[in-house]
């Protein structure tokens, strides 16, 4: 139970650096640790204790075995947050050539 | 081939047309154009025959279980009558603003980037329609989003770049919310299948596991919808995008992500209690006179569009949260109105700017002597959505008041009222301000927009005139098909069960 | 960089390429598969690049060339998916499954695999080469 509140805890933090940080890039990293900690929750749900990855052996019989699903779930979400990232930063970049500054309070060319 | 077998073909078309053209769209001229409108009507012609399939379907619901793997185990695919509605709507829109773009992004300079990003976001919004799988309606989802959040940095100006930048961080907030709220799901009911999960659900109580999930559920897709305390991205990415992407955005993609995703979790998985149809009836009424009031003071065309779109969704949210019959059918009338008349007045702000290159509301005016099919069709389209007799936008709402009175919500019943009379008078500020008054001397010269984005203008006018005409009792099964769905409830699990071992 | 890191580079990168792939075709027996592997083969790449510099990845793999693959990869794999409609399901496993624990078993998986190694693969050089060519044409500017 205590992983699954650290789990939370960790994704406070992401909520965190999204909502209270000004830099952009610190903002992005942010938007990482929310993705990370909801996997790290998904691949902890899926844990049974003594339990074995679920790919069968030619020789060995399985007993036990983590829940292989969250474990696809997860990487299925690592892929989409790699391609959220990837997008994200290549706008900071362009961003940072256009206003010349990460500091969001000084990006505020829309408003209304 | 088998009926059910058009099922995987919403997805399988748009994303092999994202690829082909990515691969070719260089070296073919004119490659994109062509196959961009060939997939584009062949998936509303595949829409319109869903309906059709339906009507022949004892059950009303058909599933495709992808692999030849039957539910709980498998992801299955489900066609039911708000699926072939949401289709329908997203294939209709999403034709019409692939043939306007085939003019309007002349002026961009990478066209085959662009219509791969936006067959992708076409393929996820279908992938989310159709999906009967919990997980895969995120994956969709977030395909959808990711292509929309390119989209709107396409121009990459400083304020496009802006504006996505803020859109990619709310809409990724938004959609960690619904994954933790999938993960907890999961880890309840240990099946990803929704018709499974809600039968699961139904039989297994929980006493803390449902309210926290649908804080959860409630928060990303508001998000998503942008409802109004969480609308701050909507007006920055709707005005920044180009105009065609504008229609998606506005029209069918905060609807598909947010209110339809939202429908169906909370009526068909979930099964929704009275606290939250009060939470959305709450949060609707509160979006509509927000977001009049709001886009009441915009001098910039687009943003004053994407004001109004949160005031009009917010005229469904009430609709879906009365709960009634009559409040459900209403909403789904007005998403379907809505989706028609909003891309509409987006593409005509495209025009607007594609020929006099200024959205600025007090640089503009007097367009209507050189731009007439613009100014008709605009408005058209401005009286449909401030509900004037015969257009559509008046019956949806005539609907949806009714359904507030009946339900004894006078105040939210009147709340729609004064919404409605703020969208007439701002939308007669923007009639007065771009197309009546003085022609002013620079935009003597201009002339009328190419015949292609005309076409898409004036059939999206006609179908704004027409679409009162879906209440008669030949076309009303339309509608009442996918009210019945989410009417049912959780019946939805025996309904999919069902079909699917058929 | 410095002769070491170009030194070991040079020693190391066949290595880990050749592993990238040997993670994509054994996906079907054990862990890994097309997108661990496809990492691993783009990681081989940027490595070349962070040693050698890019223009010398470049010229291994043109951008052109990068996003040509990158499509096929990912029609390959909805091509795959497609076959499937033969036995008459979209995804269906139609090739035979062979025995257990070959390396020539599991039907389409293991050409999904590949489709995806590809993907991935030259899809993440893509971006990382992107990302590079972007810093560059600012340091010019």
């Amino acid at each position: 139970m205590s992983l699954y509140i650290l789990c939370m805890i960790l994704f406070c933090i992401g909520i965190y650096g999204v909502l209270r940080k000004r830099n952009l890039v610190k903002i992005i990293i942010g938007l990482a640790i929310m993705g990370y900690s909801i996997n790290l929750f998904l691949v902890l749900l899926g844990y049974r204790f003594h339990g074995r990855a679920a790919i069968e052996a030619e020789t060995q019989d399985i007993l036990s075995m983590v829940d292989p699903l969250p474990q696809a779930m997860a990487l299925t979400s690592i892929v989409i947050s790699l391609g959220i990232l990837a997008l994200v930063i290549s706008i900071a970049i362009r961003i940072y050539e256009k206003y010349g500054t990460f500091d969001i309070t000084k990006i505020k060319r829309l408003k209304g | 081939m088998k009926d059910v077998n058009i099922i995987p073909l919403f997805v399988i078309i748009p994303l092999l047309t994202a690829f082909l053209i990515a691969l070719l769209g260089k070296t073919i001229k004119n490659f994109s154009e062509k196959i961009i409108v060939a997939s584009s009507s062949l998936l509303l012609a595949f829409s319109l025959y869903s309906q059709i399939l339906l009507r022949h379907t004892p059950l009303k619901t058909l599933v495709y279980n992808v692999g030849g793997w039957l539910p709980p185990f498998g992801i299955s695919m489900v066609l039911d009558g708000l699926s072939s509605f949401m289709l329908i709507v997203v294939n209709l829109i999403a034709f019409f603003v692939a043939v306007y773009s085939l003019s309007y992004m002349e002026k961009y300079t990478d066209k085959p980037k662009f219509f791969t990003l936006f067959a992708l976001m076409v393929s996820g919004l279908n992938g989310v329609i159709v999906t009967g799988d919990i997980f895969n309606l995120f994956v969709f989802l977030e395909i959808a989003s990711i292509a929309s959040y390119a989209l709107v940095a396409f121009g990459t100006q400083a304020e496009e770049l802006e504006a996505s930048f803020k859109y990619t961080i709310m809409g990724t907030v938004a959609s960690s919310f619904i994954f933790l709220g999938i993960v907890f799901l999961y880890g309840f009911a240990s099946t990803l299948n929704m018709a499974h999960m809600a039968s699961v659900l139904n039989s297994k109580l929980s006493i803390w596991l449902l309210p926290f999930v649908s804080v959860l559920f409630l928060a990303g897709f508001s998000l998503k919808a942008a409802m109004v305390p969480f609308h701050g991205w909507l007006p920055d990415a709707h005005s920044s995008a180009p105009a065609s992407i504008s229609a998606m955005l506005s029209g069918v993609l905060i609807k598909t992500l947010g209110i339809y995703a939202m429908m169906r979790i909370f009526f068909n998985v979930l099964g929704i209690t009275q606290a939250q149809l009060s939470i959305l009836m709450f949060l609707g009424s509160l979006s509509i006179i927000t977001g009049a009031i709001l886009a009441f003071s915009q001098w910039d065309f687009k943003r004053l569009l994407a004001y109004s779109t949160i005031s009009q969704v917010g005229y469904i949210v009430l609709g879906l949260g009365l709960g009634t019959p009559l409040g459900i059918f209403g909403a789904l009338f007005h998403l379907f109105n809505h989706s028609v008349f909003k891309s509409l007045l987006f593409l005509n702000s495209g025009a607007v700017d594609y020929a006099a290159s200024t959205r600025d509301l007090r640089e503009t005016g007097g367009l209507n002597k050189v731009m007439p099919v613009t100014t008709k069709t605009n408005f058209i389209a401005s009286m449909s959505i401030s509900g004037i007799p015969p257009f559509s936008g008046f019956f949806s709402k005539l609907i949806i008041i009714f359904a507030c009175i009946q339900k004894g919500h006078i105040g939210y019943g009147l709340c729609a009222v004064i919404g409605s009379i703020l969208t007439l008078i701002y939308f007669m500020k923007l009639q007065k301000f771009v197309f009546l008054g003085e022609l002013k001397d620079k935009f003597k010269q201009i002339a009328e927009v190419p015949y292609l984005m005309r076409f898409s203008m004036i059939c999206l006018a006609a179908i704004c005139i027409l679409a009162g005409f879906l209440l008669l009792p030949a076309l009303r099964p339309f509608l009442d098909r996918a009210s019945d769905v989410l009417l049912g409830g959780t019946n939805y699990a025996a309904a999919v069960m069902g079909a699917a071992l058929r | 960089m410095s002769l070491i890191v170009k030194t070991i580079t040079r020693l190391i990168v066949g290595l880990v390429l050749l592993f990238g792939i040997y993670i994509v075709l054994h996906g079907h027996l054990s862990p890994g598969g097309g997108f661990s592997g496809g990492v691993i083969v783009a990681l081989s790449f940027v490595l070349m690049m962070l040693a050698f510099g890019e223009d010398v990845a470049v010229a291994k793999i043109s951008r052109n060339l990068a996003s040509n693959l990158e499509s096929i990869g990912a029609l390959m794999f909805l091509f795959i998916a497609i076959l499937g409609f033969l036995g008459g399901s979209f995804f269906l496993n139609i090739l035979s499954t062979g025995t257990p624990f070959k390396l020539f078993s599991a039907g389409t998986i293991i050409l999904s695999n590949i489709s995806i190694g590809i993907k991935v693969g030259i899809g993440l050089f893509a971006i990382f080469l992107a990302l590079v060519i972007l810093e560059k044409t600012k340091r010019e500017r």
